[in-house]
């Protein structure tokens, strides 16, 4: 048998034992002396196989020795450079690996000590002194090799959860280090040096294993600390591999050998990270064509299931699949997909808008990056899957899904009809549209890019519009040059701010009728343009002057009003008609109301005929119901705030604000009394026509018409009449008829409350909103406990799953409007 | 977002007629009030109190007709008005008289405001249409003698004066005229040789009104065209277009250049007062609160910038008083306030 192995464990074994058992200082160091020279690096090293022996088998054991030995008396037995030189140097120039998990267990079995101070101190100094790269390089070391998979899982265990561990030990003494915003980015820099290691002994021809440092980058990703990490090891990163080919394998060597379980976290680290998709090429390389599970990342987590990252993720990742040929046969399938799930109806129908959005800008993008014989190759699918996804787009009830749908229908056949005209939209530019179709032009400009990061982008495509507008017009500028003088006169005219100049428009010269018997002949026969649009104009301010006379035609006038078309164009003629409507509709309510509400339910009215009808009466209704100031005609102003002109996009929004001012209004009066300045009083003029207004109205819905389905194809109309029918409610508050009006409104809720539309969604939410608010407390809770209890849960439902955020919102308000009126009833009778 | 363009400050009413002209006299001391003088198509003069905002008196010396010019001469006793009966009235205002005591036979028909050009002190030129149509007659005053008659060459037919003004480049030099023709045209007039020294055709229609700044030698002119045109007068005596700016709305009444220079008003026949910055003639604001065409527009002559007032007349028989652009740093105004032309 080989002597040695002996020898070594017998001089181990026997230096253990003088340290737990001498109180010699002498023999205690020359023991640790002893053990010292086959660490090496001294002048007077044991023979190299003793030294290998010691480290494999002995060295853990006696490491453990000294710890345990560890006492405030025993280490003062050394003095204090014979500790730094024999005890510390054990820990901080032995094996990394043996050392680290050592120190770890120790601390992690150990109480409240000095012994347990002593040992942070010393892995304090061992992160500090470089150590985790040391533990790291000598893992991949031994990989090359083969080493213990158990041994490694629990080392990888340890390096990643130490922030966990010593904060659990430590909780409010811990040391910076150990935090983890601190201890992940030194992690970083560490790993950045085994790398640089690792990639020194590759040129020199060595093998080396990078696994382990993938292992820890994935776990420590996976931990959620990607952010702290990733941090400083992305501009690194991106740095070396700028010129250096080893650096670019070894950098996808690192992603590849991540496991599976891992490579997620990883990859989204990167990908939101990585400043631009060139640096993200560099970064992957081909990473989604080789790891399966990346390539499901990339094309389907995070395009199509997830929607919360910013647009500059969505440039990165496309444009990383557009970068290399052999990634781009994923950007068309990506696009195919993107596009199945944007023209998919149940998708429009049950997705929140943001998704939405987010694909659509990804469809953008991926377009963007497309090339001519690319898209000519597909330019037949492209189309069938456009036509179909604008169709279910422009059906939707909600304006901003409507334009995402143009938004996309438009560049879509930009991109496939080089030639001919393409579809053109009518819509109103926002933020937001402008945002999505600089992306169609950014992401093109990207492309020959190659380094800057993307704020760059914007400022080459941004200056030359900047210069050429000056350029562009130097008409005003050339007269003003050859004056004399002209520098004074530059600057002269600077102290004087113009004011509004928009009312400047054309004034129209025409005879304005005088008489309301003259405005319905004008409307009804004349051919002569002008004079119809003056008695536009006037329409509604002679209705209000001359009530008597309204009265005598009013049923003509309302009815020539309804049909009356825009028969040229006149600004605001929509706003006109309306206010005339409903001037009308308040001179003579009943007999108007009466009419106006069967129309709605009759043949042959369009749609927009048929909302204009609800618009006319919420208009009325909020004018009837408003105090009058003693003067008859009323200002304007009231009437500016519409109530529902557009659809989805303000209405609720402007309903919303009518009810918390009224809740505001309701809480202050609880806290201040009558400091409120008094308003105008004066009888409700809408409390006796309620009726008249509400209960037509909600008759019929559920009859089907031949042109007309509000179950069915027309849900805009439904929304709107939902809305509709919760303005009246609101308005209807202290009348007679209200409770009755709650009790069948509510049943019309419960009728429609899983409408797939989510515009018919908000109606119903915000009329359950004005049920609460108009209809009396007791009433509700005594007449209609049931339906009140079932709307509650059914409001519950609502508040969690709807996947509308305003619905959401909308569903949260009303659980707390019914919370306090629960408890306002409570608190009643004590 | 622009503030909206403002109230005017306080309305006149009760003229009962058309507002043809207004002119203000706001120079005197303490105790004197601020003045307006309006003419108006019933032949009435009202003077307007503006302390009061009341009318002071009123003038029946036209006999019914439209008065459309007046003008203080020699301080707020004096008074000139010019009627469609053909006849300048001189008034003598002072200490409550009102009495016409001279006038002057026009024998014109149309309605071309004269001119008035105070020479030296007790003197003063007036330019008006004179007899033939296409004449305009120079008159010393208060002699009544005829200075000249500037009649254009047979060949040139500029068709009638329109609109007239006289000015001279320093006080003493010889004055010159700028009038308005029937046809489009602008015309300067040498009046110690009564000859053309320039012509400037720069409207398509009948020129209704001009102003002209001496000191940087720049008129404004508007017509019924829905142009108003700025021309400059070079060192050669040469008119010459400066710049010109279309407006949304046909046809320009009256224009009138603020006594600082910094402004400039034109009354439209769109119902709308428009403010411009003189010097570049950028628009400024739109002022609308007549119901009809405004006849006339004019600045007053207060002496501290602040106070300075516009004033508009119209064919709704009302008087729009406006406080407008004349918050602005005072040394600089007052500088240049110091000559204006009378």
């Amino acid at each position: 048998m080989d002597p040695e192995p002996f020898e070594v464990g017998h001089v181990v074994r026997e230096a253990i034992n003088i340290l737990s058992s001498s109180r010699n200082g002498v023999q205690i160091s020359e023991a640790l002396g002893t053990i010292k020279c086959y660490l090496g690096g001294t002048e007077n090293q044991a023979p190299l196989k003793e030294r290998e022996e010691f480290t494999r088998v002995h060295f853990s054991a006696f490491l453990r020795g000294l710890v345990s030995n560890l006492s405030p008396d025993w280490i003062e037995l050394l003095t204090s450079d014979q500790q730094k030189e024999l005890w510390d140097s054990f820990f901080l120039e032995g094996p990394a690996d043996q050392v680290f998990l050592v120190l770890l267990d120790s601390i992690i079995s150990m109480g409240p000590s000095f012994c347990l101070m002593k040992v942070i101190s010393i892995l304090e100094q061992f992160l500090q002194t470089g150590g985790m790269s040391a533990l790291m390089w000598e893992v991949c070391h031994q990989q090359a090799q083969a080493g213990l998979p158990t041994f490694q899982e629990t080392l990888l265990n340890k390096v990643v959860c130490l922030p966990d561990h010593l904060c659990n030990k430590l909780q409010g003494n811990n040391l910076p280090i150990f935090f983890p915003q601190n201890y992940f980015p030194l992690l970083a820099t560490e790993i950045i040096q085994v790398l640089q290691r690792i990639s020194d002994s590759l040129r020199d021809g060595l093998d080396c294993s990078i696994s382990f440092v993938s292992q820890v980058l994935g776990k420590v990703c996976m931990h959620g600390r990607r952010e702290e990490i990733l941090k400083v090891l992305v501009p690194r990163l991106m740095d070396l591999t700028k010129v250096d080919c080893i650096w670019q394998r070894i950098c996808w060597r690192l992603v590849e050998c991540v496991p599976d379980r891992w490579i997620e976290a990883v990859v989204c680290g990167f990908v939101q990270k990585a400043p631009g998709a060139d640096v993200l090429s560099r970064l992957l390389g081909n990473l989604v064509v080789k790891n399966k599970k990346a390539q499901f990342v990339v094309t389907q987590k995070l395009l199509l299931q997830q929607y919360s990252y910013a647009t500059a993720v969505l440039q990165n990742l496309l444009g990383y699949l557009a970068l290399d040929s052999l990634r781009r046969y994923l950007l068309i399938k990506v696009l195919k997909e993107l596009l199945e799930t944007w023209g998919s109806s149940s998708a429009v129908k049950h997705s929140p808008v943001e998704q939405q959005l987010y694909v659509s800008k990804a469809i953008l993008i991926c377009l963007s990056h497309l090339k001519e014989p690319e898209i000519e190759s597909n330019g037949q699918e492209l189309l069938t899957s456009m036509m179909g996804g604008m169709k279910c787009h422009l059906d939707s009830n909600l304006p901003r899904v409507r334009r995402l749908g143009m938004i996309v229908a438009e560049s879509i056949s930009s991109r496939i009809t080089t030639d001919g005209p393409c579809l053109k939209f009518q819509y109103e530019d926002d933020d937001e549209t402008r945002e999505l179709k600089s992306l169609q032009q950014t992401a093109l400009l990207q492309l020959p890019v190659t380094d800057l990061p993307n704020a760059g982008n914007d400022s080459p495509s941004a200056t030359p519009t900047a210069v050429s507008k000056p350029s562009g017009n130097p008409h005003p500028a050339a007269p003003a040059v050859p004056e004399e003088g002209s520098d004074l006169e530059l600057d002269s005219d600077d102290d004087l701010i113009p004011y509004d100049m928009s009312e400047d428009k054309e004034l129209k010269k025409m005879k304005v009728p005088v008489y309301i018997r003259d405005c319905i002949e004008v409307l009804t026969g004349s051919e002569d343009m002008d004079k119809w649009e003056a008695t536009m104009k006037v329409l509604e301010s002679l209705i209000r002057r001359n009530s008597a006379t309204t009265r005598e035609v009013s049923m003509e006038l309302a009815k020539v009003l309804l049909h009356l078309e825009e028969k040229t164009y006149i600004e605001g003629f929509v706003e006109l008609r309306k206010r005339a409507l409903v001037a009308v509709t308040i001179t003579d309510a009943v007999p108007v109301v009466q009419y106006l509400t069967s129309q709605f339910y009759s043949l042959n009215y369009s749609l927009c005929q048929r909302m204009d009808i609800l618009d006319v009466l919420a208009l009325a209704a909020q004018e009837l119901s408003q105090p009058q100031a003693s003067g008859k005609n009323k200002p304007r102003s009231t009437q500016s705030p519409c109530i529902q002109t557009v659809p989805g996009s303000d209405s609720s929004q402007n309903w919303r604000r009518i009810v918390d001012e009224r809740i505001k209004s309701k809480t202050r009066r609880l806290a201040k009394g009558q400091s409120l300045v008094e308003p105008a009083c004066g009888p409700n003029k809408f409390s006796s026509l309620a009726g008249h207004f509400f209960f037509p109205l909600i008759q019929n819905f559920d009859r089907p018409l031949v042109t007309f389905d509000l179950l069915g194809d027309d849900h805009l109309v439904l929304g709107r009449l939902a809305h509709t029918l919760a303005i009246l409610m609101y308005f209807a508050i202290h009348t007679v008829a209200a409770a009755a009006m709650g009790k069948s409104l509510l049943e019309f809720v419960w009728a429609l409350r899983f409408h797939t539309d989510s515009y018919v969604r908000q109606g119903l939410l915000s009329a359950v909103s004005s049920i609460l608010l108009s209809v009396p407390s007791e009433r509700l809770l005594e007449d209609m406990t049931d339906e009140f209890l079932e709307t509650q849960s059914w409001l519950a439902d609502v508040a969690e799953k709807d996947p509308d955020g305003d619905c959401r919102r909308l569903a949260w308000q009303n659980l707390l409007l019914m919370e306090n009126l629960l408890k306002k009833l409570r608190s009643v009778p004590s | 977002m622009a503030l909206p363009p403002p109230d005017p400050q306080f309305v006149l009413r009760g003229t009962s007629a058309e507002v043809h002209t207004l002119h203000f006299y706001c120079g005197g001391q303490e105790p004197d009030y601020p003045i307006l003088f309006s003419g108006s198509s019933n032949g009435l003069i009202h003077v307007w109190n503006l302390k009061t905002r009341r009318v002071d008196t009123i003038l029946d010396g036209h006999g019914g007709k439209s008065v459309y010019w007046v003008e203080a001469i020699n301080g707020r006793d004096r008074l000139l008005s010019q009627g469609s009966n053909q006849q300048i009235c001189l008034w003598d205002l002072a200490e409550g008289r009102n009495t016409v005591t001279d006038s002057v036979f026009t024998e014109n028909v149309g309605f071309c405001k004269s001119s008035l050009l105070k020479v030296a002190q007790g003197h003063w030129l007036m330019a008006m249409p004179g007899k033939d149509l296409d004449e305009v007659q120079v008159l010393e005053l208060p002699s009544k003698t005829s200075v000249c008659t500037l009649k254009p060459e047979a060949d040139a037919k500029p068709g009638m004066p329109m609109c007239l003004k006289l000015w001279q480049p320093d006080f003493g030099s010889c004055p010159f005229l700028l009038a308005g023709y029937e046809d489009g045209s602008v015309i300067l007039w040498n009046l110690s040789g009564g000859k053309i020294l320039s012509r400037l055709g720069c409207h398509q229609e009948p020129v209704m009104s001009l102003d002209f700044d001496s000191e940087k030698k720049k008129g404004v002119s508007g017509s019924s065209e829905e142009v108003l045109t700025v021309w400059s007068l070079d060192e050669q005596q040469n008119l010459k277009v400066q710049k010109t700016h279309k407006l949304v709305n046909a046809g320009i009444a009256d224009v009138a250049i603020r006594q600082d220079k910094k402004i400039l008003a034109t009354a439209g026949w769109d119902h709308r007062i428009r403010i411009f910055g003189w010097k570049k003639l950028k628009p400024l604001a739109i002022l609308n609160y007549h119901t009809a065409t405004v006849h006339c527009v004019s600045f007053s002559d207060h002496s501290r910038p602040s106070e300075r007032l516009l004033a508009a007349g119209s064919k709704d028989h009302r008087i729009s008083i406006w406080s407008i652009y004349n918050q602005t740093s005072g040394a600089l105004h007052c500088s240049l306030e110091t000559r204006k032309p009378d």
